[in-house]
C-alpha cells in the first residue's frame, strides 16, 4: 500500500469579510395587500415585516451573488484569485445544471476555484460555513466564499394570506480564511426529516411534465400556478422557538461560552415573533444585540444571516471582533448553529 | 398529583397573563383565546408550550387547533395530564 502525503491546512478558520446585496425594488405591505385579505397591522403583528426587496429580471441569483461576493472579498482584503472554493446555498435558482456557483466563481475572477451548490434551506449559511471551515482546516482551500442567495419572490404564492408577505430576495456572502486562533466554534447541526411536511414546495417540478391539473396548484382564475413554499405556521413556530433554543444553547456550550459572553445574536430572519420568543427562551442578557433585519428584508432563507450580519456591521450596531451566535433553521427540517467572531 | 379544573384555569390565567398581558380574572372557561383574550395563533403556541410544562401534558400540533376556548384547553389537560 502506498503511503500518502497528509494534507496540510490552517490550524483554524475565521470569517474575514462580509457583503450583501438587496434588490433595488422595495415592496411595502400595501403591495402584498392587493392580493390577500389582510392588513398592514396584521402582517406586522404576526411577522414584524414592514418591507421586503423583490428582485427584477436583471437581479438574478448569479448577479446578486456576484455583487454580494465582491463586497465580501473587498471587506476581507484579499483578491478573487486567492479564493479556492465557492459554496452557494440556494433553493431558488431554477437552472439546476450546471451549479450556479461555477458561473459566480468564473465571473468573480477566481482561479478555477472549486465551486458547488448546496440545498439546506434556511440553514444553508451555517451548512456552507461548516463546509468552508472544514476545507480550510483540511487544506483543500485557503480562502472559501460562502454565499446564501434567494429569489423567494419566485416561489411565493401571492394569494396565500399565510405566506404572501413573508419572503424576500437578496444575497449575502462571507469570505472564510485561515486563522491562528479558533474564530468559528463547533457547529451544532442536524436534520429532522420526519417533519419534512411542515415547510415545503407545494408540488415537485416533474408534476408539471405530467400535466395532471388535479395535482397542480391553480390560481383563483383556474390558471396553473408556479409552485410555492408553504408551511404549517404553528408547528414551525413551536419547533423554531423551543427546539432551536436548545440547539442555540448547545452551540454556546460547544464553543465554551455562556450567554453573558455574547455580543450579538443573529438568528435566521424568519419572523420577528420567532426572534422575540427565542431571545426570551434563551434568556439572553440585555447587552446582546439582536438582529432584526427581517423587518425590512423579509425572510430571505439562506441569505438572511449574512445579510443581517452585514447590516449590523454597516450600521455600527455590531463591530468587528464581536462574538456572535448564528443559528439557521428551516425546510427539511434542518438546522445549524455556531458561534463566530464577526469580521 | 393531577391538577383540578380550578387549578388548571388558574394556571392558564397566569400563562395568558404572562404572554398576552390579559388580566387573570378575564381568563374564564367560556373565553375564546383568539376572540376574547388577544392570543393569536403564534401566542397560542407559547401558551400551549407553557401549559405542557406546567401540567406535565403533551399537546401535539394537530390538537392545538381544536383548543378554541379556555374550557377546551382545560378539558384537554384534565384528560391528558400525567
Amino acid at each position: 500500500m502506498a503511503k500518502l502525503k497528509p494534507s496540510k491546512g490552517a490550524p483554524y478558520a475565521r470569517i474575514l469579510g462580509v457583503g450583501g446585496y438587496r434588490p433595488t425594488r422595495v415592496v411595502p405591505n400595501e403591495v402584498i395587500l392587493e392580493k390577500i385579505d389582510s392588513s398592514d397591522e396584521w402582517i406586522r403583528s404576526r411577522s414584524g415585516i414592514e418591507t421586503r426587496h423583490w428582485a427584477n429580471d436583471e437581479e438574478t441569483v448569479a448577479a446578486m451573488s456576484i455583487e454580494a461576493s465582491g463586497k465580501a472579498i473587498a471587506d476581507a482584503g484579499i483578491s478573487a484569485e486567492q479564493i479556492g472554493g465557492v459554496i452557494v446555498s440556494t433553493v431558488s435558482n431554477f437552472r439546476q445544471t450546471p451549479a450556479v456557483a461555477t458561473e459566480i466563481a468564473d465571473k468573480l475572477g477566481t482561479n478555477k476555484a472549486a465551486a458547488f451548490d448546496i440545498s439546506a434551506g434556511c440553514a444553508g449559511f451555517g451548512y456552507g460555513l461548516t463546509l468552508a471551515k472544514g476545507m480550510i482546516v483540511e487544506g483543500s482551500a485557503e480562502y472559501v466564499l460562502v454565499i446564501g442567495v434567494e429569489r423567494l419572490s419566485d416561489l411565493t404564492d401571492l394569494e396565500d394570506r399565510a405566506t404572501a408577505f413573508l419572503f424576500g430576495d437578496g444575497a449575502g456572502a462571507v469570505v472564510v480564511g485561515p486563522s491562528e486562533e479558533p474564530h468559528i466554534g463547533p457547529t451544532v447541526w442536524g436534520s429532522e426529516g420526519d417533519k419534512s411536511e411542515t415547510i415545503k414546495q407545494t408540488v415537485p417540478w416533474n408534476e408539471y411534465r405530467v400535466g395532471d391539473l388535479d395535482r397542480l396548484p391553480l390560481d383563483s382564475e383556474g390558471n396553473v400556478k408556479f409552485p410555492a413554499i408553504t408551511q404549517e405556521g404553528q408547528a414551525v413556530f413551536r419547533w423554531a422557538v423551543f427546539e432551536m433554543a436548545k440547539v442555540a444553547q448547545q452551540a454556546l456550550d460547544a464553543a465554551g461560552i455562556t450567554p453573558d459572553d455574547l455580543d450579538v445574536f443573529i438568528p435566521h430572519q424568519a419572523n420577528e415573533r420567532i426572534i422575540d420568543s427565542m431571545v426570551k427562551t434563551l434568556k439572553l442578557p440585555e447587552h446582546v444585540t439582536v438582529a432584526r433585519d427581517v423587518r425590512t428584508t423579509g425572510n430571505t432563507s439562506a441569505a438572511s444571516i449574512p445579510l443581517a450580519m452585514e447590516r449590523l456591521l454597516a450600521t455600527g450596531e455590531a463591530k468587528s471582533g464581536d462574538t456572535a451566535l448564528v443559528i439557521g433553521f428551516g425546510a427539511g427540517l434542518v438546522y445549524a448553529a455556531t458561534v463566530v467572531t464577526l469580521p | 398529583m393531577a391538577a383540578t379544573q380550578e387549578e388548571i384555569v388558574a394556571g392558564l390565567a397566569d400563562i395568558v397573563n404572562e404572554i398576552a398581558g390579559i388580566p387573570v380574572e378575564d381568563v374564564q372557561l367560556d373565553k375564546s383565546f383568539t376572540d376574547d383574550l388577544d392570543v393569536d395563533s403564534l401566542s397560542m403556541v407559547e401558551v400551549v408550550v407553557a401549559a405542557e410544562e406546567r401540567f406535565d401534558v403533551k399537546i401535539p400540533d394537530e390538537d392545538v387547533k381544536n383548543l378554541k376556548t379556555v374550557g377546551d384547553a382545560t378539558d384537554y389537560i384534565l384528560k391528558h395530564q400525567g
